[in-house]
């Protein structure tokens, strides 16, 4: 239960980080809060000859909300984020990541990084449409869209030598409600099944457009846009979700969460547009 | 770039319960450790060193973390309190008094973990709710108590902080 031993690299900046990334490439590993790459590394799940520890770069410890939306740098920890309240959804998917004490530690892009497909922040940027940036040394920065992002379980598009500098969480339109609704064994674990949604109303205060983001049933978040028709939120996340079964619940059941949650948060998110429009 | 297993230790300084502490340690070692075994802090405890159970919880710059979850070189120069930087010259702390007076603890293995817990949550809500405490202390894990001595200590203690405010 001790980390294996590893080269332990303290960079002072970006392009710092950057060409030691660089250097060390499928050797290396990118340190953030820690909250899953250590317990990784404690249970020798990971074994990185190069632990590239980005505590240092206060460049990245950053939250900016703007009328598009919010940035939230590499180094921002749940905490600080969820306390910034600085975007709805992201608030209500915070309060259900793991416990106060690991969101003190634990970063937003991080989790974004580790991918797990039963983690909340990776269905939030899915949902949402948002998108990760990603740097490596010599190169321009990419934006690489969510729904490029995850790949698979615990597998993101980031490459051996690059780092998610920040991750953006695009502001909802007026007239929006949201929600996120999920089951897990106990409060603060991963979750077996989770839903969130955002619920658009038009003018006449109609659903207009519907998504949901299903966490804990498949490899990645899976993204489903009921269009107008939210009401079959259940059917809709049942048809798509292709849960796997294991010692915490059984693929039926999984299945069967699925499609309450997606209910639940579907009509809690057309009640909060409800309320925002009032 | 050398090899991990041939990698210098790391000379690091923590201000510890308030006394500043140099240390010599691998890139590897866990904050969790380098109290015990380079400092010789253990009231500190580890329980299940993959962040479940919230026994090595301590503080850092004030707020609560898993010292078992972080390494010993990424708070190079930070401030941690452990459990036996709670008491004050006066004696025990109002959470430490409150948990002995409530009966709080039994085996005591998770207490140094619910009280560096338990002080950072009363300094951020003074007056908790029942919902708070419970959120707050959700984190930590106990096998004797049952929890609900936990809970009357952390109003106890909240008590005992207002009266002596």
């Amino acid at each position: 239960m001790k980390p294996p031993p590893f080269v332990h690299h303290a960079p002072r900046d970006v392009g710092e980080t950057l060409e030691i990334l660089a250097e060390a490439g499928p050797r290396g590993k990118v340190l953030a809060g820690g909250q899953s790459l250590i317990p990784m590394l404690n249970m020798r799940l990971a074994a990185p000859e190069h632990v590239i520890d980005i505590n240092r770069l206060t460049e990245l410890d950053t939250v900016e909300a703007g009328p598009g939306g919010v940035t939230v740098g590499a180094l921002a920890r749940h905490a600080r984020v969820a306390r910034a309240g600085v975007h709805p959804l992201l608030g209500q998917a915070l309060r259900l990541v793991a416990h106060p004490v690991i969101r003190n530690r634990g970063t937003v892009v991080g989790s974004l990084a580790h991918a797990d497909p039963a983690a909340e922040l990776p269905a939030v940027l899915a949902v949402l449409g948002g998108s990760v940036r990603v740097a490596r040394a010599g190169a321009a920065p990419r934006d690489v869209p969510a729904a490029e992002f995850f790949t698979g379980p615990m597998e993101s598009a980031l490459r051996p030598g690059e780092l998610a500098v920040s991750a953006h969480f695009p502001a909802l339109p007026p007239r929006t409600g949201t929600a996120f609704a999920e089951v897990s064994r106990r409060h603060g674990d991963y979750a077996l099944a989770g839903v969130c949604a955002v619920v658009t109303l038009d003018g006449d205060l109609r659903v207009a457009s519907a998504r949901l983001a299903c966490i804990g049933v498949g490899p990645v978040p899976l993204v489903v846009d009921l269009g107008a028709d939210w009401k079959s939120a259940a059917d809709a996340a049942r048809e798509r979700a292709e849960p796997d079964g294991d010692v915490h619940a059984s693929a039926a059941y999984r299945l069967h969460l699925v499609g309450v949650l997606a209910r639940k948060a579907a009509e809690r998110a057309e009640r909060t547009a409800r309320e925002a429009a009032a | 770039m050398t090899d991990g297993r041939a990698a210098s230790p790391h000379e690091i300084t923590l201000v510890v319960n308030g006394v500043a502490r140099r240390a010599r340690v691998p890139g590897r070692r866990l904050l969790s450790d380098c109290l015990r075994h380079d400092l010789g802090l253990t009231g500190t405890h580890v329980g299940c060193e993959h962040g479940v159970c919230g026994c090595c919880t301590v503080l850092l710059d004030g707020e609560p973390v898993r010292s078992c979850l972080t390494l010993a070189v990424t708070v190079d120069g930070r401030d941690i309190t452990t459990v036996e930087g709670l008491a004050g010259p006066g004696g025990l702390s109002p959470v430490q008094r409150a948990f002995a007076e409530c009966h709080a603890l039994q085996c005591g293995f998770c207490t140094p973990g619910f009280l560096c817990t338990v002080t950072a949550l009363l300094r951020e809500h003074p007056t908790p709710t029942d919902e708070q405490v419970t959120e707050g202390i959700s984190g930590n894990l106990c096998r004797c108590t049952g929890y609900r001595n936990i809970v009357k200590a952390v109003h106890r203690a909240a008590e005992l902080m207002a009266e002596e405010s």
